[in-house]
């Protein structure tokens, strides 16, 4: 996503090393999602709803 | 979930055909897993000759600090013509690493993969989106 819109940056983050992190944004499992730091997604989505919800993020 | 052996990211890495640069940020001080992450880094670069490595410290190069936006170390921004914001936050390993090395393949190839439907849907984003994935190794 992040390649397709410049306004979009996309970060992949190892839960383990960064606890402040998993606490800040309530980490319990993975793959957890942050959009914003308002829209959560838990798990692995199909590409389509995904999108949908990050898209929410600023809907 | 890509469960491809390290043969096959090494073949992956191996088949670039435009140039990647691994943007890494470390830190001198504080940073048990720093060192890890640039040795992954290295060894990711040596399978390409399109791959290069540059490194940077999070407290003294302030300029790169702030044009790549990263706020903790270990960081790797992957950028190919252009930085597109793709970041990958500690140590790259397990399923970490296979999706650096896909980033790398992405940016690289100038392609997301993405289905129409989600491209035009992006497209039009005017307002700033971060999007921040948590994950293990395993």
């Amino acid at each position: 996503m992040a390649f397709e819109n410049a306004h979009i940056t996309a970060s992949a983050v190892a839960a383990v090393e960064y606890p402040d992190l998993v606490r800040q944004y309530r980490v319990t499992g993975v793959p957890k999602t942050v959009v914003n730091e308002r829209v959560e997604i838990l798990g692995a989505e199909p590409e389509a709803s995904f999108v949908a919800h990050v898209l929410e993020s600023i809907a | 979930m890509d469960s491809r052996t390290p043969d096959e990211l090494e073949a992956t890495l191996a088949g670039i055909d435009a140039p990647v640069t691994l943007v890494f940020f470390t830190q001198t001080f504080g940073c048990d897993s720093c060192l890890p992450a640039r040795q992954i880094v290295d060894r990711i670069a040596s399978f390409s000759d399109q791959i290069t490595v540059e490194e940077y410290n999070l407290v003294l190069d302030k300029d790169q600090v702030e044009t790549y936006g990263v706020q903790r170390v270990p960081a790797i921004a992957v950028v190919g013509q252009a930085d597109v914001g793709i970041r990958f936050y500690g140590v790259p390993e397990g399923h970490e690493l296979v999706s650096l090395v896909k980033a790398i393949t992405l940016v690289a190839a100038g392609d997301s993969g993405l289905s129409d439907e989600s491209r035009a849907l992006i497209g039009s984003v005017d307002q700033p989106i971060d999007i921040q994935v948590f994950a293990t190794p395993t």
